[in-house]
């Protein structure tokens, strides 16, 4: 999958519906960004798959860099 | 040697109480008013502060009603009363008789002013403010590391889309170099990249609590950040400079949590919305276009008219398939999440408002699905409609009528002779069988002769 963020995943998908549903573009190109279309829709679900839970706490070393480190917390009301 | 003069407790506060209430039976203190509140006594408690002390004061009830404005939080006071030992706690109060403004208090004043340059210098302008990522993927939370705010964003995000990242930049969020460990936290978290959203929280406090948020070096590290900031650090009603110069005010953390971050069965749906309007308007594309390729059918000469269909059909057939199970999966995860939820809240949620959710996904699924089943079987047979009629109205018929047709080797139809040079080579297509030829010359309309 690409590196495309979600984000602009999604923006980009809505950009293309627009556009075919204004019904502008010559059958090639719209058969083309259909396709695109198809592509990112399915990129915009898998991403909702594999989606995963991390929490990070940014830590200070005794050299003063910072690092991101695993935060543990396990809400009450989600056992 | 003398005996040692020991006191109990309670003596040295009977000797401080006679020296103190017989030196301040009457006194005007000039302080700011800070936690003043009033209780259900209609007794009105607050402090008496600048820079180096503090004092208790009490404001009762009868006393209360004869004050002719509203003393809060900042404002500058003239207090006078009476100085009176409270042993029990080991305090001293002044018992207030009168209050009266001093014009604004100095704290109060700062803030005005700062609010004032900053405002004038276009900080807190509306074209500033960048929106918020509508699906963040990273989210930068600087707050208290302990405190209540980090524990109700986590777990309001938790319950919305746990499968977040979250990167937790802690700063001390009042008293003493707050200021200076929030902007620091808020630079970390540029540090780290591909943070998409900060939420700078914290919770109630007093309103000196809330200074740290009035500072200007802070406001300027917001107003400068790459990454827009949702401020929830004020109270309901009480905005801090901060608040002023984030891209968005949240009255608390918890509701920043909420602005920042959508549910993911919301997410979800509106991906499946997306695929769903994607198919249909293909295939009222598709539709239109087999009407308008009828209505050019005789103009239009494609003796293998029926290959590039079935090309576009396959390609249809190939994007549906993928988009169905795109969509499918979108509105499973949907489901599964419900169930994830439903799972939790079992035990304190209705079972009804669980169930209807699954009903109406179970429904939306079906829908969708059959929605897009009905539009592309639709502009299928439609299609396979229009390939049939395309082909009875075939255009040899016309060339059998002498007219010939003008292709680049490339298939490309010659209509003007703009499209070729001296020196191309054109087919000329005839009734029976095909001309190769070479353009010798090209003459515009004008030159053309009559036939």
């Amino acid at each position: 999958m690409s590196d495309l963020k979600f984000e602009d995943c999604l923006t980009r998908l809505e950009q293309i519906v627009t556009a075919l549903e204004a019904g502008n573009l010559p059958l090639e190109e719209s058969l083309k960004v259909f396709e695109e279309g198809v592509i990112l829709a399915r990129q915009c679900s898998r991403y909702l798959d594999d989606a995963e839970r991390r929490i990070e706490i940014l830590v200070k070393d005794e050299a003063g860099a910072t690092t991101a480190r695993p935060f543990a917390w396990q809400a009450e009301d989600e056992a | 040697m003398s005996e040692r003069a020991v006191l109990t407790v309670s003596q040295l506060a009977d000797r401080l109480r006679a020296v103190l209430e017989e030196r301040f039976p009457a006194v005007w203190v000039e302080g700011e008013i800070s936690n003043f509140k009033v209780y259900t006594s209609g007794h009105a408690y607050f402090t008496l502060k600048d820079e180096s002390a503090q004092l208790k004061c009490v404001l009762f009830r009868n006393r209360a009603r004869r004050i002719r404005f509203e003393p809060a939080d900042g404002l500058h006071v003239l207090a006078f009363g009476a100085v009176e030992v409270y042993a029990q706690r080991g305090e001293y109060q002044l018992v207030v008789e009168l209050l009266e403004p001093r014009g604004l208090g100095a704290l109060q004043l700062a803030f005005e002013q700062l609010k004032e340059r900053l405002q004038r210098e276009g900080l807190f302008e509306p074209a500033r403010k960048r929106p918020l990522p509508r699906f963040p993927r990273k989210i930068g939370l600087v707050t208290s590391p302990t405190g209540a705010a980090l524990r109700d964003m986590l777990r309001i995000i938790g319950r919305r889309f746990g499968e977040i990242h979250i990167v937790i930049a802690p700063a001390k969020v009042q008293g003493e170099g707050a200021a200076q460990e929030v902007a620091q936290a808020v630079r970390e978290l540029h540090a780290v990249g591909d943070v998409d959203v900060i939420i700078v929280g914290r919770g109630g406090g007093s309103l000196e609590d809330l200074w740290a948020f009035n500072d200007e070096m802070l406001a300027r590290t917001i107003a400068a950040s790459k990454i827009p900031i949702v401020s929830a650090v004020g109270h309901e009603v009480d905005f801090t400079i901060a608040d002023f110069v984030a891209d968005l005010r949240a009255p608390t953390p918890s509701a920043a949590a909420e602005l920042v971050v959508r549910e993911k069965q919301a997410v979800a749906e509106s991906v499946s919305d997306l695929g769903r309007r994607l198919a249909a308007a293909m295939a009222r594309r598709l539709v239109r276009d087999r009407q308008r390729a009828d209505a050019l059918g005789r103009r239009r000469v494609l003796t293998d008219a029926r290959r590039p269909l079935r090309d576009l059909e396959r390609r249809v057939d190939d994007a549906t398939a993928r988009l169905r199970r795109a969509i499918t999966t979108a509105v499973r995860h949907a489901a599964h999440r419900v169930e994830l939820a439903a799972r939790g809240l079992r035990a304190q949620s209705p079972v009804a408002r669980t169930l209807g959710d699954r009903r109406r996904l179970t429904e939306l699924s079906a829908r969708l699905d059959r929605g897009v089943t009905r539009q592309l079987d639709g502009a299928r047979h439609r299609l396979g409609t229009s390939a049939g009629r395309l082909d009875s109205l075939s255009p040899l018929a016309v060339l059998a009528r002498g007219y010939s047709l003008t292709r680049r080797p490339s298939g490309e139809i010659v209509r003007s002779v703009r499209q070729v040079v001296v020196g191309d080579d054109v087919d000329v297509l005839l009734s029976e069988g095909t001309l190769a030829c070479r353009v010798n010359a090209t003459k515009e309309r004008d030159e053309r002769p009559e036939i």
